[in-house]
């Protein structure tokens, strides 16, 4: 009998201890998917022994939907983009990080420091920063692609070629721009304008994908497609004989930033992680990675030289970039209608 | 039954006699928590208030039934007109699972009837060979799909190759493709069963068909497909009811430009719309119409058994 207990006790301290050990090791990432080489987080295993898990999302709607229902409290660190920061902090889910946290604060660049979602970085730090417009095959098309008629009124030869992100804030952002109105208009008439030029555009588009979109570009299943910058370089560099357009009348800007979740299981670890992120040397391999633009100072002797010269990282003089608003209920509530009126 | 128990060591059913219920506990536990609570959850989330952003408040509303049935406009002011958008959807889900049911019937039957009638021997292999792809992620196969039926994929390099067709079959993107999708993702659905009961068929009968002057298709109509019949309808609802529901078909192969109910409901819970009562409501719709197709095929079931 004795021995029996004996015997339970060490099976439960072991037990005990190792859990104890393998959550003082961890750290669990919710991640937008490709954007993060696999060798930079095992270097982050390699130099601190904690184990990275990762989950991926395709948009920043479906990262919030899904820590909503219930992912809070499981993952340490997400990476929204710059209008997701502002609803997650409104929503309460960020953790605060106490001045002198991050040992690495001060590689931040000065214009990414004191933003307006983030206001003196309380919650976040830059990951990624880039654009958002959209692709058009040169061997389909040679006209002028600078316009966002491409996506909303296309030519004949491009109508039911195109690929749309299914990423709601970008589609009505570039909608909204390429009807001059403002983002989350009150205006009926405006709304009911945006609902009817979408409800038209859509005839023209043969798809909604994300995670494909660069995909389909190489393989030639769409001629033009809406996408990311650096996704979209890579779809150049990947063979297809696509370039990248600046609309006249604007296109998105944003910064993806990575967010300290509030419940986070492992805190120190998610710190660990921010400041691992903001060494230069770190961040570069990101930007090598994904081809979009760091928030850190110091990168340029780590970065690929192609990445200086890349069309998708340098828009012509004068190019207009936006930033995504966000919008209050009653707006909202209009948009998620246009939205289901479009997809459905 | 209950002499068979008997012979491993004294133990019969009457010894558990007592306990039935008590033995009973654990299934009825899984179904209450695997099966009941989820679908209740649903339930209750249907009634409840949309929180901004996704999320429920705990207020009970009809809201999101009203926005299923009825049209209030794109301001939610006006006067409330027959909302088709959702029946449209509703409408769509059910032709293209219905096709895909088809497709798979056409095709499974054969291979299933092709099977059961190979040597004892081999049969096993040929369904072992049936299950092969499946078992692969259903995610990736669908992806596979979308490279096969490309028009720049293999599908049409070698129609274009034989000589069939000198410019590629748009296919992609299409209802087509995604009733290609839903047929090819729940194949082994209509092949199993179907086999099954056709392994069970005493092929005697159709020589005695035969012999009493029956061509080969009035064999097959009225002996052995009576015969096999409860094996066509387990295949037919084992295809029918999760195309119905499905989303990953119609986001990947029809380009997510259609909504079916699988991808609606999806929409709701983790897209950009954020509705979880109005995805709970379609989840309950779709649950009632599925539940309603089922009674009337058990209904009409029963009526053939007894004529029969």
């Amino acid at each position: 009998m004795k021995n029996w207990i004996t015997t339970t006790a060490t099976a439960l301290a072991i037990a005990l201890g190792a859990s104890v050990a393998s959550a003082e090791e961890e750290l669990v990432v919710y991640h937008w998917f490709e954007y993060i080489p696999q060798e930079l987080l095992d270097k982050f295993t390699a130099e601190t022994g904690i184990k990275v898990t990762m989950d991926t999302y395709d948009s920043n709607e479906a990262m919030l939907a899904s820590l909503k229902a219930g992912g809070m409290g499981t993952y340490d660190v997400a990476v929204p983009g710059d209008y997701m920061v502002k609803i997650m902090t409104n929503e309460g889910m960020l953790d605060t990080i106490a001045e002198g946290e991050l040992k690495n604060k001060g590689n931040i660049m000065e214009q990414w420091l004191d933003v307006p979602f983030d206001p003196g970085r309380k919650h976040s730090i830059p990951y990624q920063w880039g654009s958002t417009s959209f692709m058009v095959n040169r061997d389909v098309y040679k006209g002028d692609i600078n316009t966002l008629a491409i996506l909303f009124d296309p030519p004949a030869e491009l109508s039911g070629k195109i690929n749309m992100l299914d990423s709601q804030g970008e589609v009505m952002l570039l909608a909204s721009l390429y009807l001059g109105i403002p983002q989350c208009s009150t205006d009926r008439a405006q709304l009911k304008a945006l609902n009817d030029m979408l409800l038209k555009a859509k005839q023209h588009w043969a798809s909604f994908n994300s995670d494909t979109a660069k995909e389909v570009l190489v393989s030639g299943d769409v001629a033009v497609g809406m996408i990311w910058n650096g996704f979209g370089a890579k779809a150049r560099e990947e063979g297809a004989n696509v370039e990248y357009a600046y609309p006249r009348e604007g296109f998105n800007v944003w910064m993806d930033n990575v967010v300290l979740l509030k419940d986070a299981p492992h805190r120190a670890n998610a710190l660990k992680f921010m400041d691992f992120l903001l060494e230069p040397e770190n961040m570069a391999a990101v930007t090598n990675y994904a081809r979009y633009a760091a928030g850190v100072k110091g990168v340029e002797p780590y970065l690929d030289p192609v990445l200086a010269t890349m069309p998708e990282q340098n828009p012509p003089e004068g190019a207009k970039g936006v930033f995504i608003e966000v919008c209050d209920e009653a707006v909202q509530k209009v948009y998620d209608q246009i939205w289901t009126n479009v997809k459905k | 039954m209950a002499g068979g128990g008997g012979t491993g060591g004294g133990v019969s059913a009457s010894t558990y006699a007592g306990l039935r219920y008590w033995l009973l506990l654990p299934s009825w536990l899984v179904l209450g928590f695997i099966v009941l609570a989820p679908v209740g959850v649903m339930l209750i989330y249907s009634f409840l208030t949309k929180e901004f952003r996704g999320g429920v408040i705990w207020e009970f509303t009809l809201d999101a039934y009203d926005q299923f049935f009825f049209d209030r406009g794109l301001f939610g002011d006006e006067p409330p007109k027959i909302e088709w958008t959702y029946i449209l959807i509703f409408w769509r889900s059910i032709w293209q699972a219905g096709a895909a049911t088809l497709l798979a019937l056409v095709i499974g039957f054969p291979t299933a009837y092709f099977i059961a009638t190979r040597p004892e021997r081999v049969r096993p292999i040929w369904v072992f060979l049936i299950t092969i792809p499946y078992w692969v992620n259903l995610l990736i196969r669908t992806v596979s799909m979308k490279f096969l039926l490309r028009d720049q994929g293999p599908l049409n390099d070698f129609l274009i190759w034989t000589g069939l067709i000198d410019t590629p079959i748009h296919v992609i993107n299409t209802d087509v493709a995604v009733q290609i999708g839903l047929f090819y993702s729940y194949l082994p659905f209509m092949v199993l069963p179907i086999y099954a009961a056709v392994e069970r068929y005493d092929f005697a009968l159709s020589e005695a068909a035969a012999d009493l002057y029956a061509t080969k298709w009035v064999a097959l109509r009225r002996v052995l497909l009576p015969s096999v019949r409860p094996g066509v309808i387990a295949g037919c609802i084992l295809v029918y009811v999760p195309s119905l529901g499905a989303f990953l078909a119609p986001d990947l192969l029809g380009g997510a430009k259609n909504f079916m109910i699988g991808s609606l409901i999806e929409e709701q819970f983790k897209g950009n719309a954020g509705n979880w009562p109005f995805g709970a409501a379609a989840s309950m719709i779709l649950l009632t119409m599925v539940m309603i197709i089922l009674l009337l095929f058990a209904r009409q079931q029963a009526r053939a058994e007894r004529e029969g």
